[in-house]
């Protein structure tokens, strides 16, 4: 953890130096919501680096047939790391460190509810994401083959049984999952409890910043569908280990089984990433578009009906494996209703915007991004959502296209935009608005060449995992696109690095409350002392600063 | 590296329709029709919305940039929190689209999953391995791997086959994406699809679950032919192996070295069941599930080392001499 002393340094300029190992020590055994934010935070940065050099590789791979760059053992490798990596050690990490800083701040509270825990859930979650990296050396590593697991992000069963498996790489793959869910659960059981009990005086359910109310849903929904996960890794380990028979299909086990238990996790997991990120633009599309929120009420009905439908969507990801006619239709529905919530909350922003005076920001302009390439993911989700449509674009590169699209388009974009947002608030200095303006647009390039044109060759036919293709099939032209996008991204990834560290260091002095903004976070110092608040504030709206900005015209008026 | 991009770039061209398409958008049965149609309508739903959402957006975002020059600039715009006619009508609206297209797309799922069986139906067995396709026809004593032959489906006279699909390993998933929508190989557990070609070809595809090291190199060639065609492909694949006096020295080593265990000459004492069956071997147009065609140098090379085309497949390199390669080689090639 050495990369966060400066941080500490920042924190605390007006003390004499302290030894790199005081520091160091601090950190490591600090219960500080907003250190453990913050090193949340920084070890997803350094994964997400890790994992997007992974995909550089297959990119290389990929880009003419029958490439022999790297071998098909290699890129199997790859990909599962790549896929892990970035949903359990970049996706919920990074959000859970948002979240452990943001939301004791904006509840006017002094930390979580259970400090301890807090510190316990990112230590067990961050050895899961070593212990996944390990694995290079001591899946039998060691004896001079890289073993790393092949079994792909969802490692359907029985490729995960000892027959085809052997070697402990899935072994170490499991433990990394499991030990990242109880992590989580950890995380989850204490942000809901924080928001139950820990609000100021005068904060009612009714005025939470809507950022909250969405890290309440999602938090809920990590209880739900982490379980089942780490239930089936459990499952699993019995059967490599004690011989028992779930998903060993050689003796009688069920190969589907594990696809249900992946998929309650799976799905709902994609609305544990996304909720976070509605929540992050939830605040800045408001503050940068000077009004509030629109439709208060209706976007926290639209959150929690997101994460009750949520749970009853995952066997979409399974129309191919021959559900009956019954099933399919079903989960069609289902499916295609949470787009009615996911719908009302883009026509919220959209009417926020409305009448507004919009100041584009690097912030914004990433807030903008993610607002347009989110709408085109949910409507390529609706594609998919078409039963039939999926037998064809199920397991394509379609589908890899659509949840990029998501996953890089949406909550990358909006992550991004929260990075240029609350970085003043986490070191006090505000990130360069012009190297943000670059990296917003290089950054935007190369995604559109990347996963724009990945689509194609999916509706050509063109499968999933596979380490290299047929030169005939036509897919050739759209890989080198999709491949050369992936230069772009890499340099833009590079320029904001550039702008952390330079910002860090050079940057303006930032204040407490740069962006004119409304919620709690701004009414204390950049970044804040560690006890957050000096005086507990009460609160008499969703916009507490604003009502102090506007005591003519508060909006406890209107509410 | 450049001839191999130049050679991709030329077919690239050359792709468009040829036979070695797999575009979802050419279909060329039933059940890949009735999801191109349905797909059709779905695109145009959602370019319409993509339009109109992202148009206002656009709107939005010109006609509410904060501008510098303006008199107000330092005045916060009149702030509105929201009306619940407006919620209802971006809710309802929807859902009126969801029903609609829900009820359009039932009628597909049903069409396709349960559809009646014809009396003329072909019944044939599919079975996954890694890395390549066993098909059998029970009713017709035929075994055979990799190239699927199947009739065309005249509509008047519908002749349609049925695949009864399961795995002998991994998950894997059959896609021939002109034919129809793809369906699961499951070890213990048996699903069905079905094909209806409307007219004689090739038809390519791969396997679209990922199975293992070589997923990639799993590919499918399903041969649509005239019944004329299919009928006499199917006289010829329930002879015996062809006994051949020349090849007599490449079978003593086929049947003298491990290649039995796995692979079956239909006839001979090679009874093995873990690899391909090869009693007709030699009436292919491919080897290695589809990965080169079968010529006899590349016969000769993939049994002298499978991973010469194959990385992670099955099948052991033999180590045979070259004379014994030689002679195997020669006696595969008479198993027509």
């Amino acid at each position: 953890m050495a990369t966060h002393a400066p941080v500490t340094d920042s924190v605390v300029n007006s003390a004499p130096r302290r030894l790199v190992l005081e520091v160091l020590h601090d950190w490591v055994t600090t219960v500080d919501h907003k250190k453990i934010g913050l090193m949340y935070i920084g070890y997803a940065l350094i994964f997400l680096v890790i994992a997007g050099f992974e995909a550089l590789l297959m990119r290389v791979q990929l880009s003419i047939p029958n490439n022999h760059f790297v071998s098909p053992q290699v890129f199997n490798q790859l990909f599962t790391m790549h896929g892990t990596t970035m949903v359990f050690f970049v996706g919920m990490p990074v959000l859970f460190g948002f979240g452990n800083y943001l939301i004791p701040l904006m509840i006017g509270a002094r930390d979580m509810a259970f400090p301890r825990l807090n510190a316990f859930s990112f230590w067990i979650a961050s050895f899961g994401g070593l212990l996944l990296y390990f694995s290079y050396l001591g899946g039998s590593g060691l004896y001079g083959a890289g073993s790393a697991p092949d079994v792909g992000w969802f490692a359907y069963a029985p490729l995960t049984a000892h027959v085809f498996s052997p070697g402990h790489s899935t072994d170490y793959w499991t433990l990394a999952i499991l030990l990242s869910g109880i992590g989580s659960i950890g995380t989850a059981l204490n942000i809901v409890t924080t928001i139950i009990c820990m609000r100021c005086p005068g904060m009612k359910l009714n005025r939470m910043p809507l950022l909250v109310w969405l890290y309440l849903v999602m938090s809920c929904l990590v209880f739900v569908t982490v379980s089942p996960l780490t239930a089936a890794q459990i499952m699993l380990m019995l059967d490599r280990y004690l011989g028992s028979h779930f998903f060993d299909t050689q003796a009688g086990g069920s190969a589907v089984l594990w696809m249900h238990f992946f998929w309650i996790f799976g799905h709902p997991e994609v609305y544990v990433l996304i909720l976070p990120s509605f929540a992050f633009a939830n605040e800045i599309i408001p503050v940068y578009s000077r009004k509030a929120i629109f439709g208060y009420p209706a976007m926290v009905a639209a959150s929690v009906g997101i994460g009750f439908i949520s749970l009853s969507v995952w066997a979409h990801h399974m129309f191919t494996v021959g559900m009956g006619a019954g099933a399919n239709t079903f989960f069609t529905l289902a499916t295609m209703i949470i787009s009615v919530p996911t719908g009302i909350k883009i026509f919220n922003w959209l009417a926020t915007l409305w009448g507004g005076k919009i100041h584009f920001t690097a912030s914004m302009m990433f807030a903008v991004g993610f607002l347009f390439q989110f709408l085109i993911a949910g409507l390529t989700g609706i594609m998919l959502s078409v039963a039939p449509f999926d037998w064809q674009l199920s397991a394509s590169y379609f589908v890899v296209a659509h949840f990029h699209y998501v996953l890089v388009g949406a909550i990358l974009f909006i992550l991004f935009a929260a990075f240029y947002y609350w970085y003043p608030k986490m070191t006090g200095r505000l990130l360069s608005e012009k190297l943000g303006k670059w990296h917003f647009w290089i950054f935007l390039i190369g995604f559109h060449l990347t996963f724009d044109f990945m689509h194609i060759p999916g509706l050509e036919g063109m499968p999933r995992r596979i380490y290299t293709y047929e030169a005939d099939r036509g897919w050739m032209m759209w890989n080198m696109i999709v491949s050369s996008g992936a230069i772009f991204q890499t340099i833009g990834t590079l320029l904001f690095v550039y702008n952390m560290v330079w910002s860090f260091i050079k940057g303006p002095i930032a204040g407490p409350d740069p962006w004119d903004a409304w919620t709690l976070e701004w009414s204390t110092t950049s970044p804040p002392p560690h006890y957050n608040f000096a005086i507990i504030p009460t609160v008499e709206s969703r916009r507490p600063l604003w009502d102090l900005k506007h005591p003519d015209d508060p909006d406890s008026h209107y509410e | 590296m450049a001839s191999q991009i130049w050679s991709g770039l030329a077919s690239q061209v050359g792709s468009g329709l040829t036979s070695t398409s797999t575009s979802i958008f050419a279909p060329k049965g039933t059940p890949a029709h009735s999801i191109f149609s349905i797909s059709m309508l779905v695109l145009s739903i959602t370019t319409v919305i993509f339009l109109v959402v992202g148009g206002l957006l656009l709107y939005a975002l010109l006609r509410f940039r904060h501008r510098r020059n303006d008199a107000n600039a330092a005045q916060e715009p009149p702030q509105i929190y929201g009306s619940n006619q407006i919620e209802l009508s971006w809710t309802v609206i929807p859902i009126l689209i969801v029903v609609m297209l829900f009820l359009a797309t039932a009628r597909v799922i049903l069409s396709t999953q349960n559809a009646p069986k014809p009396a003329d139906a072909l019944d044939v067995t599919v079975i996954g391995h890694q890395f390549w396709w066993e098909y059998r026809y029970p009713k017709l004593g035929i075994v055979t791997a990799n190239e699927l032959h199947i009739p065309v489906s005249d509509p008047k006279h519908p002749t349609p086959t049925y695949l009864t699909m399961s795995s002998a390993d991994t998950d894997h998933s059959f896609w021939v994406p002109r034919l129809a929508g793809k369906t699961d190989l499951i070890p213990n557990r048996v699903n069905t699809m079905w094909l209806d070609p409307e007219t004689a070809g090739l038809y390519l595809g791969q396997c679209a679950q990922y199975c293992g090291t070589q997923h990639a190199k799993m590919l499918i060639r399903v041969y649509a032919d005239s019944q004329a065609d299919f009928a006499a492909w199917i006289v010829r694949q329930q002879q015996p192996a062809v006994e051949s006096s020349s090849a007599i020295e490449g079978q003593n080593v086929f049947q003298h070295t491990a290649c039995i265990s796995c692979h079956t000459v239909a006839g001979t004492i090679a009874t093995g069941r873990f690899g391909p069956d090869l009693t007709h071997v030699a009436s292919r147009d491919t080897i290695a599930s589809g990965s080169v065609p079968n010529t006899s140098a590349n016969l000769r090379s993939f049994i002298d080392n499978p991973a010469n085309f194959k990385p992670g497949s099955l099948m052991p390199a033999m180590h045979l001499n070259d004379h014994d390669l030689d002679a195997v080689t020669a006696y595969l090639a008479t198993l027509k």
